[in-house]
Order: C-alpha cells, then structure tokens, then sequence
C-alpha cells in the first residue's frame, strides 16, 4: 500500500514522471484514472471493484494500475497523457470531468483505447458507458414517496449536471405516482466528495422538513446524519449500511465488473471499437441493495414490481405524461424522452423546488 | 417552523463547520507569528482526524483519542520543523510536501477503518441549562472540543500579547536576527511553534473524524486546511479575527445550503466562493496599507534562519 500513497502524491501534483515505467512487457496494461479516493466507499470504490474484477478475470496476462483522487480539469489531462505514454492499451477515464482532458490525449495517442464513464464525446479510440442510475432511482423515488411522513424528500445534489437533475426528476416522478402532495427539496454541495459539506447539507435539508434524505454525492456523510437524525436515508453507489444500519432503505450499486471484464477482453482480442454503452437494471450496470426491514411488505412489493416493469420494458420512468416545474407540458401521453433528451436534461419536472443552478 | 425555533439549527451547524477551522487557524496563526509559513496544515489535519479515529475506535476513549490527534500533528509538524529549520529546507515546498504526505499516509493508516462506525464524541448536557429554549442547545450543549476552541483563542491571545514569552515569540517572528542578537533560540522558539501549530491541526482534524461527521474516509478534511490558512490571512494575524472569520467561513456555507433547501434563488457556486474571495479583498486591502502590515503580519515570515550569519 506504499505505492498508492505514492499514487495520491502524483495525482495531486499530477508529475506522475517514471512511476509507472518498467513494467514486463509481456503483459498488457490497463489503466484507471479515478476522481476520488478508493476508500470513499462510493462512487471510486465501485470502480475499483470493477478493476480487481479485471485482475481476478485475467490474471497475470494483465497488469493494471490506478491514479486516486485526480482534480478534473487539467490535473487529469497530465495524468492520463502519463498514462498513455507509459504504454497502458486502454484506460478507464472514470469522471465527467475528465471527458474533455481524455478525448485531447486520445487524439496524440491513436493506438491506446480510451473508456470514458458518463461523457457523451467519442472518437475513435474513445467509448463511452455509463449507468441508467435512473432507472434504480426511479425504484427508490417510489419507496421515498410511500416512506415519508413530511412528504418532504431531501436531496443532496453535487453539480447541477444532466446525470444528476436526471437522477432528482426521476425521483420526483416516481415519488409523485405514489404520493401526490410530494416535494424534493435539492440542497447542491458543488463537490463530489466533502464529507463535512455532505452531511451540512442533509442537515440543512432535514431542518427543512425533509425526513428522506438522498444523495447524488459520494460520501456515506448524509446516510450518517440521517440515522442520528432518525430519518431514512437511501445508499449511494455502494451498500452503505454499516454507516446507517437503521436508515439506509436500500442503496444504489454501480456494477461496472461485467462491463470492465467484457472491454479488456476486446482489447486483448483485438476486437475492441469505440462505442457508447449505457447499461441498467437489466444488464446489471444498477442494482438495489437489500431492502430496510423497516419497509412494510406492501413497499417492497411496489419495489421490486416496478424494478422488474423497468427491467422487462414494460415501465419507462421518463415516459408521458411529463409537467416540467412550472406546469408545462414536458412530455405530452404516448410519447416517451429519448437517450438524447435524457442526456441533455437541464429542467426539473413538478414537485421539484427551488431552481436549478446554471 | 415559527418565530426564532428555525435558528437554532442553524446556529448548531455552524458551530460544528467553523470548530475545525478555529482549532487549525489557530494553530498555524502561532506558527505564523514565530515567522514559520507551514503550508502542511491540511496534511496534519487528516494525519489527526485519523489518528484520533483509530485511537476512539481501539480503545473507546476520547481523550486518549484527542491526545493522539494532537499526538500525531506534532509529529507531522516536527518533521517538518526537522526540514525548515534544522536542513533549512524551503518552507512552502515542504509544507506542500507534508500535505500530500499526510493525505498519503493518513490512508495508509486508515485503510483498514474505512466503513467502521464510531460514537459520536458526547455532548455535554447539564441538568436544566441544556433544556433550556434556544440558548440551552446552543451554549450548553456542544461538546468538549468545542468548548476547548474558545479556550485555545482566549489562551493564545493572551499569550501572544500578554506574556514576556509571547512577546519573545513575536519578536522572532519579526525579526529573528536582532531576536538570535539578544540571545534568543530562534530555532528552538519555532520548533515549539511549529509544534504547537500541528497539535491544534491534529485536534482540529480529530474534532471533523469523531464529531463532525463520526467516520474516517480518505481525504476527509476535503480542503479545510487551505481554508484555514487563508483564515489567517483575513484575520490579518488576529486570534480574535481567526475566531470571528472561522464562524463567518462556516457560517456562510451553512447559511447557503439552508437557503437552498428553503428553495431560495441563490447562486450557491457564487456563494461558495465568498469566504476566499473576501480573503482575496482583505489582502488586497493589508498590502495596500503598510501599516497595518506591520502592526500584525510578521515581518519575517517564511524566511529561513541562518544563525550563523
């Protein structure tokens, strides 16, 4: 565990020099650029997972090496250009914020692969994948709405990005199907990944009424207010329930295993090309973790029937008829949001407060 | 919620953001004052938070817990008053340094707690003064450390401007050459110092790890160090100002996120900029006006000591 301090250290002042040279040859390198620590035990440590699945899959034929906690921005440019240059085949570029610093590299390095998670820019060394988040917080936003008392849900936002306010409005349809009085109060923290800030925010949100608390951050720190606060509480990223034993409702799971394991491969085989992927329930990309004890049987059903209306495609969280916030007409009956809408989204849909930040 | 009850929340919360920034920005403002720049703070910040994490964590003791927080910092802090002091080594590369040794390290150490959950420090309640209508919660409900905040500024301050020893600590921080002339250990001053410095950092990181927000997770001071360091700067070198600046930085972010979740129209990306944009005003302001740079900043800050010169 030396080398990953010696890691944090190149990633912050993003000199990565000769770290990863001398590696055999014989074996291909693959590499991970992540955005926080892999101890956060969110968002980084879900991807980290899926690179151990990776060396389990692979063995000895690959060599795989990671770069915690790089700033987006021109930080990570440095980082994966070092990457690139040390001879990794393809790298895992696993921040929004890296998408602009990862298609200039992949544009001086033709031969290495490049994934980049969540972004919406390809070329042709550069794929893109992401998770249908919102399918399973469309599963929670139907717990939340049945949950609440104050009819009042808490949301911890990060940056007011199209994956995040998808993931609030998928919530508030879905809470709003079960419970018509509901609102979803967004307090935005404008970081990934500040524990103190995380749980200031869950605490300024259940002031305000809120008595569920769900986060689009990657710190358990909101799941831990709400249990001392005794209010729910609902995972992200990963399985939370040691911080929340008594809070945490279930809790979204990124899987990215499947999807690693499947890209390495393409990679050694030499059958690797640039496309974008965006899994969900269904391929295992999202899961829910167990269900709170605490949810009364009827919840649960509600639950997984409409997982599995998601999963078989009889159910779109996004389909008509959608109001946007101000009452208009977003998505008119019989018509549905497609991939491109989803992706752009920058409007909250009724039952969403405050505004949204540009 | 109806009259002044919405308020008292608030106020709680600040007091828990700012606590942190009230220990490290007086620690480093003691360093600062012996003419020492010790950029390291949010190194010896994470160093304590996981220091006192695994220490409540083991043996259930917060005390002990605090100790080895201050503990801990020390050491970071004596590391690096070895390099600046003694090697003479460049302050702000080395303090640099230290941050990311810390944050390093401080993962290395904690890597096997990450996930485990730990009692929040206790809370002080007083029979009938914490029950108390708003001022209950408010003043006789926090913890230890926060108690032991307002005690560090009032004792630093008298310190500093009422004891020979402050006022010798001052004076090597101004000048450490006509300090070293009249036979003061300007090297051993700021070895205390620097040390001083690091065991309030290391309290203060405790304070996020065990009251804050009870866990340990990497990276969990998430910049607070560099706040405190520009806390200083606002302060114009005032313990007093650390105080009033540390609840003023806390209190902004808090304020914000309630406005937001009350659904007012506020530009939180702007907001969120406020505490170092006023950091940015005053320093604009103290370089203007010579004077009070040299009431309150010390003349010798960052400079290396040669005692032989």
């Amino acid at each position: 565990m030396k080398f990953k301090s010696v890691i944090s250290l190149a990633s912050a002042v993003a000199v990565a020099g000769t770290l990863f040279a001398g590696a055999a040859a014989a074996e291909d390198k693959i590499g991970f650029v992540y955005v926080g620590p892999v101890g956060d035990h969110g968002w980084t440590y879900r991807h980290d997972i899926g690179r151990q699945a990776v060396v389990n899959a692979f063995g000895d034929k690959v060599k795989t090496t990671f770069v915690e906690s790089v700033k987006e921005g021109p930080d990570s440019e440095r980082v994966i250009r070092q990457m690139a240059a040390d001879g990794h085949k393809v790298i895992f570029t696993t921040s929004f914020g890296f998408m602009n610093p990862t298609l200039k590299v992949a544009k001086q390095f033709p031969n290495v692969k490049f994934e980049h998670a969540t972004g919406y820019k390809r070329s042709k060394n550069v794929s893109t994948y992401s998770s249908r988040f919102y399918e399973g917080r469309y599963v929670i936003g139907k717990i939340a709405g049945k949950m609440t008392k104050s009819n009042v849900i808490g949301y911890v936002g990060s940056f007011p990005i199209p994956e995040v306010v998808r993931g609030i409005n998928a919530v508030a349809l879905a809470a709003k199907s079960v419970n018509p009085d509901i609102q979803i109060k967004v307090a935005w923290v404008n970081t990934w990944y500040d524990p103190g800030k995380e749980g200031d925010a869950a605490k300024a949100l259940i002031d305000q009424g809120a008595d569920i608390i769900l986060q689009h951050t990657d710190s358990p720190a909101p799941l831990q207010v709400a249990e001392s606060r005794g209010v729910w509480a609902v995972g992200q990223a990963s399985d939370m329930h040691h911080f929340a034993p008594k809070a945490q409702l279930t809790a979204i799971i990124d899987d990215w295993d499947g999807y690693y394991v499947d890209r390495v491969k393409a990679v050694l085989d030499g059958t690797w090309e640039s496309k974008d992927t965006w899994g969900g329930l269904k391929s295992g990309m999202v899961g829910l973790a167990d269900y709170n004890k605490a949810i009364p049987a009827d919840v649960v059903k509600l639950a997984e029937d409409t997982k599995n209306a998601i999963m078989d495609g009889s159910l779109k969280p996004f389909a008509g008829p959608i109001k946007k916030q101000d009452g208009s007409v977003a998505v008119p009956a019989g018509e549905e949001l497609d991939d491109g809408a989803l992706l752009g989204m920058n409007w909250y849909v009724e039952g969403v407060q405050g505004k949204l930040p540009k | 919620m109806n009259g002044f009850e919405w308020i008292v929340p608030v106020i709680l919360t600040v007091i828990t953001a700012a606590t942190p920034l009230v220990f490290a920005g007086i620690g480093e403002l003691v360093t600062e004052k012996s003419g020492v720049l010790n950029l390291g703070v949010e190194g010896m910040m994470v160093i304590g938070a996981v220091a006192g994490f695994v220490t409540a964590t083991l043996t259930g003791n917060y005390l002990l817990a605090i100790l080895a927080a201050a503990l801990a910092g020390s050491f970071m802090a004596f590391l690096f008053g070895i390099l600046t002091l003694s090697l003479m080594a460049n302050q702000v590369a080395t303090g640099l340094a230290l941050t990311l040794f810390g944050v390093g390290l401080s993962a290395l150490i904690g890597q096997d707690f990450v996930g485990v959950p730990v009692e929040k420090l206790p809370q002080l309640n007083i029979e009938g003064l914490s029950d108390l209508p708003i001022i209950g919660a408010i003043l006789f409900g926090q913890d230890i450390l926060v108690y032991f905040s307002f005690v560090m500024v009032g004792a630093v301050s008298w310190f500093l401007y009422k004891t020979k020893a402050g006022l010798i600590l001052r004076a090597v921080g101004d000048s450490h050459d006509a300090a070293h002339s009249i036979g003061y250990s300007v090297i051993g001053i700021r070895y205390l110092a620097v040390i001083f410095g690091g065991a309030m950092s290391g309290i203060g990181g405790a304070y996020l790890s065990l009251a804050y927000t009870p866990m340990w997770a990497e990276n969990m001071t998430a910049g607070r160090g560099w706040i405190a360091l520009a806390l200083i700067v606002f302060a114009t070198w005032k313990p007093g100002l650390v105080l009033v600046g540390a609840y003023m930085f806390g209190g902004i972010t808090i304020l914000q996120l309630h406005a937001q979740a009350a659904g007012l129209d506020l530009p939180s990306q702007i907001l969120s900029m406020l505490p170092y944009l006023a950091t940015v005003i005053v320093l604009v302001l103290i370089s203007k006006d010579e004077s009070r740079i040299r009431k309150h900043a010390p003349a010798c800050i960052g400079k290396i000591f040669h005692p032989a010169a």
